[in-house]
């Protein structure tokens, strides 16, 4: 029965790129929005953004692109036939992507203690363009956290079905997609990092 | 496919990893400094940097074959062409 299914590698991997495009163009109209809002409105920007935590910021880029390095190396591990080692970095990813999240939670709770929330007495009062800028930072880093979120999801499907031989070195194709998925979530945040955090 | 035999190598990944670091906190110690408009050119120069890193290693792209290549080129073509035309209006209005 096995071999009777051709595993077609390339077709499911031109497949899961499909997605991810899809997935560029939905936060690429985003960007687009924030780049017209930035020169639009430069100087709110920059004084909205002095209020976020660049450390916050810092560090979860920090282990965004670790738990990235993770999956990647899961797949050379898997392949070489080592899955004790391949399942223990799965996990580590799930669990640098609990740790973002949980930063985030932080992150979000100072903010809306501070009264800036979307829509919030306090905001409101605020020039439109900071406005602006702290609308984009909560749909944005919130839609982003919202795909780190599933893929905690995806990848402890992924490390369950490396427990029980379902995905090995053979065959590979869940945790190869996978992993393009995370890396995706890893690109997004390279970007949202330096304009968020860092070019205000 | 190449694909399929290719595997990359544990040390490949760690010096991808490292330079992604070293990038990162490139960034941020320029962003300390105030330099203007050069601060948005040099944090988006750093950002695409990173992107490319992580597209050609840890997405395996440098390695893939030609159909996948094309396809994630036109796909990111379509984008500067979304983000640049938009431009031409906004920055003329």
């Amino acid at each position: 029965m096995e071999n009777s299914l051709q595993k077609d590698f390339l077709g499911a991997k031109i497949g899961m790129w499909l997605f991810l495009f899809t997935e560029i163009i939905l936060f690429g109209g985003l960007f687009l929005l924030y780049a017209v809002d930035l020169s639009k409105y430069a100087d709110d920007f920059h004084k909205a953004g002095q209020e976020l935590n660049v450390s916050i910021g810092t560090i979860n880029t920090l282990v965004l692109i670790t738990s990235s390095f993770f999956i990647a190396l899961s797949i050379t591990t898997l392949r070489l036939g080592k899955k004790k080692i391949t399942v223990y970095l799965v996990a580590l990813t799930i669990l640098s992507a609990i740790v973002f999240l949980i930063n985030k939670y932080f992150e979000w709770s100072a903010k809306i203690s501070h009264g800036i929330y979307p829509n919030s007495d306090h905001l409101i009062t605020l020039p439109k363009g900071e406005i602006t800028f702290y609308n984009l930072y909560y749909i944005m880093t919130g839609l982003h956290a919202v795909h780190v979120l599933l893929g905690i999801i995806i990848l402890s499907v992924v490390c369950l079905l490396l427990v029980k031989n379902r995905v090995t070195a053979d065959n590979f194709i869940i945790l190869e997609n996978s992993a393009l998925y995370w890396h995706l979530v890893d690109l997004i945040w390279i970007f949202l990092y330096p304009l968020f955090y860092l070019i205000a | 496919m190449s694909d399929y035999e290719h595997i990359l190598s544990a040390k490949t990944l760690t010096i991808v990893w490292i330079l992604l670091l070293i990038l990162t906190y490139i960034t941020y110690k320029i962003s300390q400094i105030n330099l203007g408009y050069f601060n948005v050119l040099a944090a988006l120069t750093v950002a695409t940097t990173k992107a490319a890193l992580v597209i050609m290693f840890f997405m395996h792209l440098k390695y893939e074959g030609n159909v996948i290549r094309y396809m994630v080129f036109i796909a990111f073509l379509i984008l500067a062409i979304f983000i640049g035309f938009t431009f031409f209006d906004v920055s003329y209005r």
